[in-house]
């Protein structure tokens, strides 16, 4: 019943086609000695102009694309390039503050991937969630949290998305429905669940007759050989939930490389074993990854159900700024670098006359100081003060209890100060 | 599958109790502003009330006119004509419950497995998918890490939960999305999202269940910020704390007992709220404080029948909130008794009595006149044989025999 399907009629081919794109090899992108087997197999007829670009098990009656000539405006050309330009210098400003004590503990950092965040995420509305790992920073940036928001709580600061209290790995926004953030890989593919659980409850049960409110759960290749994955795949199909389950493949958890972890790498492969669409994109075009999205996104919001869409893309820096990064090939560090998602797209902006290079870099320009004045923000922004230690442990903070003198504790003004015996 | 407890004759005695029916007195919560606004009772206490001045909070009690509770309370000669209220099975009651707060916020919803077509394992929600559909009572694959992990998910997007553990056991496979994610995310997420769950199931030790089948969950979670636990124990509380743990906006784990769900009692008509933070007086006494919960109240109560007998006279205390624990009635109890027993199912080490023997010690040092004694289960995987089984929990000659010790 399932179907795997890449369209992207005119920009570089994928995987299948070796012929324009020698990186495309099998075995290199495998990043070992292992190849790759395809089968292509065309079930129905496809116009010549699509067919080097296709690797299917089996075409669906999908209508294929029009021949545009242009897969983006100017206007939402810039709009992406301007998200991963943000991308990529704040990330690189993260680790300039790092370095100099400003932040702490395990920071996951998102250069290289800005294909899949801002292809992707551009196209949801503010209803729509994103629910991220450890490595959100991007993710909520491209939602619409503001710079400003993340440095912050990156520092620690009270003026933080969440007020200091959850840092690089817990970025929530209500605001902009961002559900987090998780520290542990696999967690928070549950609540992507229940979120797109919620819209089509929202629509079913509570007669909000236009709720058509997607969810996007971005996670690695690590994360998919947890249970979690394989339980939320099965319930998502089951309930036709929509939901966008997206697998950023950077090859590599940590120290442990795909390969190594993997019975079958091929990871789109695992949708259709639990009836939805699986599907392969090169995540580091994000032309090629706006296509597959906003496939996946119509399906999701047609209550066609959900997708498994498989990125393949790189993360240029290690796991995290902890990480000494001494395992892997340089020569495949090198190989993804010449495929730069930024100055790939940048090249396509210019060569299609969608924008000069005077006005990208007047982006790049504008992002600069975004960056900067988000980490002036967040220098000058308080530090949390002792009081909100036990503010939001409860939502309602009756669940503190009942103290002996019969007053409910938080009640008591030394409670909340903090400073009273728990 | 539970039979009724049989050694209380509980189906008889609670029903029949004049401490429980009519001497009720259901006054108004000042802590409690928002139900206080509704046409509803909440109860602050739904046991005895004590004569000789056992102030509540604040030591203000304010009646609340509603029509047939004022009457009982007022017109003792009423109530024993037609008894008001009705009567039913502790499963019932928490299924009424559920069913009141379905009916009252369409946000409410169930998850679990078999609590849909199948009405549940223990037929608490037997009927509630007929009525209000597949989505809105889902019946879930078996992936309890996963399913509690989207019943957190639809809280945060504004549902209300109730996740069901088809016993309180299978949640330890769910404990990574319970104590990250529904105790922690209001926190890390700076107060943005509410996780307004209710975790739910049967635990404890039942008859011959087998190790596996017979865990007491809630010495693993108390020590999860975040949440709070409450243990129902009578049909009366088991609705009143279903209603309570439904409204609050915190995560709730709510412990049932599997040898209780055929408990009968009477409970009033009239819509009724407990407080999920307070304990309930069972007994009222003068020589011993009594701490207990969940089942362990109906063996203590039957070790206080044979207390009576040799001339103790020990006050109960059921202590409903596992987390956090109602320190002002605990306080009040030992600050006139001076004498602690702790009654539990849990296991010796780590248990609610391990916890609560601290906290007592940390609060009420000076008001004892003995070492607090707890009674727990042995640090034993439950034994499938009936004799081992019956060995490892805590029996009524056990307590009279720690209290009488402890009165010497």
């Amino acid at each position: 019943m399932g179907f795997a399907r890449v369209i992207h009629p005119h920009t570089l081919p994928l995987l299948a086609d070796t012929r324009a794109n020698p990186i495309a090899t099998p075995s290199l992108f495998l990043g070992s000695t292992r190849t790759l087997r395809h089968t292509l197999t065309h079930t129905r007829s496809i116009s010549s102009a699509q067919r080097r670009s296709v690797v299917a098990a089996k075409v669906s009656d999908v209508k294929l694309k029009p021949t545009t000539n242009l897969l983006v405006t100017k206007e939402e050309g810039l709009e992406v390039y301007e998200d991963m330009i943000l991308g990529r210098v704040f990330e690189d400003m993260c680790a300039q503050m790092y370095y100099r004590g400003k932040m702490f503990g395990f920071v996951h950092l998102y250069n290289g991937q800005e294909a899949v965040s801002s292809g992707f995420i551009k196209l949801l509305k503010k209803e729509d969630s994103v629910v991220s790992t450890y490595r959100d920073h991007v993710h909520a940036l491209s939602k619409g949290v503001p710079a400003r928001a993340v440095m912050s709580e990156l520092f620690g600061k009270t003026t933080g998305c969440c007020r200091g209290q959850g840092g690089s790995m817990h970025m929530f926004s209500a605001e902009h429905n961002v559900l987090g953030g998780f520290a542990f890989i696999g967690e928070g593919i549950p609540v992507a669940t229940g979120a797109a659980f919620t819209s089509k409850y929202k629509r079913e049960v509570l007669k909000e007759a236009d709720c058509d409110h997607v969810t996007l759960a971005f996670f690695g290749d690590g994360t998919a050989n947890n249970g979690q994955f394989f339980e939320c795949l099965n319930m998502a199909a089951l309930w036709k939930l929509p939901i966008i389950f997206v697998v950023e493949n950077n090859l590599w958890a940590i120290g442990m490389s795909h390969l190594r972890a993997t019975s079958d790498p091929e990871i789109w492969k695992k949708g259709p074993a639990f009836g939805m669409p699986g599907v392969h994109v090169d995540g580091m075009d994000v032309l090629k990854v706006r296509e597959v999205a906003k496939e996946a996104i119509g399906r999701a919001r047609r209550g066609e159900g959900p997708t498994l869409v498989e990125c393949e893309t790189y993360r240029f820096r290690g796991h995290s700024l902890a990480d000494p990064d001494e395992l892997r090939d340089p020569d495949e560090k090198a190989r993804y670098a010449a495929r730069d998602p930024i100055t790939q797209f940048k090249k396509y902006l210019i060569e299609n006359k969608l924008a000069s290079e005077a006005e990208l870099k007047a982006i790049e320009k504008k992002i600069d100081e975004v960056v900067e004045d988000s980490v002036e923000f967040a220098d000058e922004s308080p530090a949390p003060s002792r009081s909100q230690l036990l503010e939001n442990v409860f939502a309602d903070p009756r669940g503190f209890g009942i103290g002996p003198d019969g007053r409910y504790r938080c009640e008591d003004p030394k409670f909340t100060e903090g400073t009273a015996q728990v | 599958m539970a039979s009724i407890f049989q050694g209380v004759g509980a189906a008889t005695s609670l029903s029949s109790s004049t401490s429980i029916e009519t001497k009720k007195f259901h006054f108004c919560s000042r802590r409690s502003p928002s139900e206080r606004k509704a046409c509803f009772v909440v109860v602050r206490s739904g046991g005895v009330m004590v004569d000789g001045g056992l102030n509540r909070i604040g030591g203000r009690a304010e009646q609340l006119v509603t029509n047939a509770v004022a009457a009982k309370a007022d017109t003792p000669a009423a109530a024993t004509a037609s008894k008001p209220g009705h009567e039913l099975l502790l499963f019932e009651a928490l299924r009424e419950g559920l069913e009141e707060e379905m009916e009252r916020d369409a946000r409410v919803c169930v998850m679990g497995e078999d609590v849909g077509h199948y009405g549940g394992s223990y037929k608490v929600t037997r009927g509630l998918a007929q009525k209000y559909g597949d989505l809105r009572v889902l019946d879930t694959p078996i992936a309890e890490n996963s399913f509690t992990g989207m019943g957190i998910g639809a809280a945060m997007m504004g549902l209300r939960p109730i996740i069901e553990g088809m016993n309180m056991g299978f949640l330890l496979l769910a404990f990574n999305q319970i104590s990250n994610n529904c105790g922690m995310l209001h926190y890390t997420s700076g107060g943005q999202f509410k996780i307004p769950v209710v975790i739910r199931g049967p635990g404890g030790v039942g008859r011959q269940l087998g190790a596996e089948h017979s865990q007491r969950l809630e010495s693993y979670f108390q020590s999860i910020p975040g949440i709070q636990m409450v243990a129902c124990s009578t049909p009366y509380n088991a609705k009143g704390l279903m209603k309570a743990a439904i409204r609050s906006d915190n995560p709730v784990i709510l412990f049932e007992h599997v040898l209780l769900y055929n408990l009968k009692e009477r409970i009033p008509d009239e819509e009724y709220v407990l407080n999920l933070e307070e304990a309930e007086m069972v007994r009222p006494g003068e020589h011993v404080t009594i701490l207990t919960y969940s089942r362990m109240r109906y063996h203590v109560m039957q070790a206080a029948k044979t207390l009576v007998n040799k001339g103790y006279d020990p006050e109960v205390i059921d202590i409903r909130s596992l987390k956090p624990f109602d320190l002002y009635t605990i306080g009040n109890s030992i600050k006139k008794t001076h004498r602690v027993l702790i009654v539990e199912e849990c296991m010796r080490t780590g248990g609610i009595g391990a916890s609560l023997t601290a906290a007592i010690t940390e609060n009420f040092h000076d008001y004892l006149d003995a070492p607090i004694v707890c009674l727990s289960s042995q640090d034993v995987p439950t034994p499938y044989a009936g004799t081992l089984e019956e060995w490892t929990v805590v029996q009524p000659p056990q307590i009279v025999a720690a209290v009488e010790q402890l009165c010497r």
